[in-house]
């Protein structure tokens, strides 16, 4: 087991902080607009992410990257408000408390896993014991003088996450971190998922992929650019009568006839 | 602008090229072999015509090799999402530019010292200025080629539309920048652009070190150079975007 538990030692010092905004959401977002080329991929959407381990689900092409790169200041945005932390989205403030993993792992391919934790890490003014914190936490300890380019693709995009656990930081957003890795790792990557949550920090995970929704706290499922539930998994599956998510998806999308 | 991550760009970008084992060896030898052969060429025939064209190509090497290598690995840069996670951090966009031109400009220092040495130890090139001036005229070229390679970089979307930049921006330099025909011998209007391209300054100033040693000329065409660099370097800074579409 690679599992690692300083991550608690690490964060104790956040907790005074977390209790104070536990009244609020660590993510609001507003009536929000994104036009990409012809096609309006968000057409207004609101939303509000806790703290906690938030799954945001839908099918590929319904908004997800589009709406994380919104999130994290990515994206040019044609209307509406999103607060991250109390302070406008991509605002400088939030530059060291907002981690941000991409669908492709964005890491260096010639460097090896600690050369690009390192690099990160000065770029984020973080101290270099992190770095091993943060390798060791996604298991990537026997690999960390291994050139990036070299390693699996699992084991690529645990790299491009360990550089979004640099600086512990408030809120993680997590485009399909999960997708292609075993059934052993991807438990491995939810149980820390959970473990930076019980730290404070809101942790926001999309997926196409509703079998991990169980996973969660919190879910949002979206379909074309809007949130078509909200709510505890029990809670969605309480409200569509559904055995599972998938199911009640498929309720909210096609009326009680399409859960069949 | 943040000193510690303008040089932990810088840093990043020379170890990657230290890993590359083979792109270190060509960015030594290569212009090392190139003006050898130049000589050679000349080796045999009257007068001193290798006095005349090897200063040129000693200002065309480092703003050639680092053009192309900062236009494909800052595109490189961009299409693996390393620069935008970069720019949702507290990532200055001067110190990511800074950090490519001072990481390039020290390659290109290496590369110059290794060519001018060879040019002038080895094959008796005929230098009146100071020599370590050469030097410095290497690195404003240099850095021009950078900052002309991250700006063009921006209007590629791949990699070989950022090749193709190479014979659409720097070809017409080379053969407007006076070293095959002297300048005031063009037709008026092609001496007019040559006046506004930049590598004619950066020949300019490797031609009058050797010849006439008049280095108060050298440092105004270095000034130019550096000049166009640093306009390169902000019209740069406005094609990379914390949010794009």
């Amino acid at each position: 087991m690679w599992l690692d538990h300083r991550w608690r030692a690490l964060t104790g010092h956040r907790r005074k902080r977390t209790i104070q905004r536990m009244m609020k959401n660590v993510v609001e977002v507003r009536d929000l607009v994104v036009v990409r080329g012809e096609r309006e991929v968000l057409p207004g959407i609101s939303l509000d992410v806790p703290a906690g381990v938030t799954g945001l689900l839908g099918p590929s092409g319904c908004g997800k990257t589009t709406l994380m790169r919104c999130l994290v200041g990515a994206q040019q945005v044609r209307s509406g408000t999103v607060e991250v932390l109390g302070e406008p989205a991509g605002s400088r403030p939030l530059r060291t408390r907002v981690g941000y993993v991409t669908q492709a792992a964005s890491v260096y391919d010639d460097l090896t896993v600690a050369e690009n934790l390192a690099f990160f890490a000065r770029v984020l003014g973080v101290d270099r014991a992190q770095v091993d914190e943060a390798v060791d936490a996604v298991g990537l300890d026997d690999h960390r003088s291994q050139v990036v380019g070299r390693l699996s693709g699992g084991q690529r995009s645990r790299a491009s996450l360990a550089v979004a656990l640099l600086g512990t930081p408030d809120l993680l957003v997590l485009d399909e971190p999960t997708v292609g890795l075993d059934p052993v790792l991807r438990r491995d990557l939810w149980d820390l998922f959970h473990r930076i949550a019980d730290r404070g920090a809101a942790v926001l995970v999309s997926s196409h992929v509703m079998d991990e929704a169980e996973r969660c706290h919190r879910l949002l499922l979206m379909r074309e650019g809007r949130i078509i539930a909200d709510g505890s998994p029990d809670e969605i599956r309480r409200s569509t009568g559904a055995p599972d998510v998938e199911q009640a998806f498929l309720h909210l999308v096609e009326g009680p006839g399409g859960a069949r | 602008m943040n000193a510690r991550i303008t040089l932990a760009v810088a840093s990043r970008v020379l170890t990657q090229v230290r890993r590359d084992h083979r792109t270190l060896a060509m960015l030594m030898v290569v212009p090392c072999a190139l003006i050898t052969l130049l000589w050679w060429m000349f080796a045999d025939l009257p007068g001193d015509l290798f006095d005349r064209f090897g200063p040129g190509l000693l200002a065309m090497f480092p703003f050639i090799v680092m053009f192309l290598v900062t236009s494909v690995t800052t595109l490189r840069e961009r299409s693996s999402g390393t620069l935008e996670r970069l720019l949702t951090m507290p990532l200055g966009k001067l110190d990511f530019l800074l950090g490519y031109a001072i990481a390039f400009g020290l390659l290109a220092a290496v590369q110059s010292t290794l060519a001018v040495a060879v040019s002038v130890g080895l094959l008796g090139l005929d230098v009146s200025g100071p020599v370590w001036l050469l030097g410095v005229v290497a690195v404003a070229d240099a850095v021009l080629g950078t900052a002309l390679g991250l700006l063009v970089s921006a209007f590629a979307t791949t990699e070989f539309q950022a090749v193709q930049f190479m014979p659409a921006f720097v070809l017409p330099q080379i053969l407007l920048c006076g070293l095959f025909v002297p300048r005031e011998a063009m037709p008026a209007v092609l001496e007019a652009i040559s006046d506004v391209l930049p590598l004619s300054y950066a020949v300019d100033a490797m031609q009058e070190l050797v010849g006439a040693a008049d280095t108060s000329a050298v440092w105004r065409d270095v000034a130019v150079v550096a000049g166009f660099a640093l306009g390169a370097l902000a019209l740069g800074a406005g094609t990379l975007r914390r949010r794009t579409p």
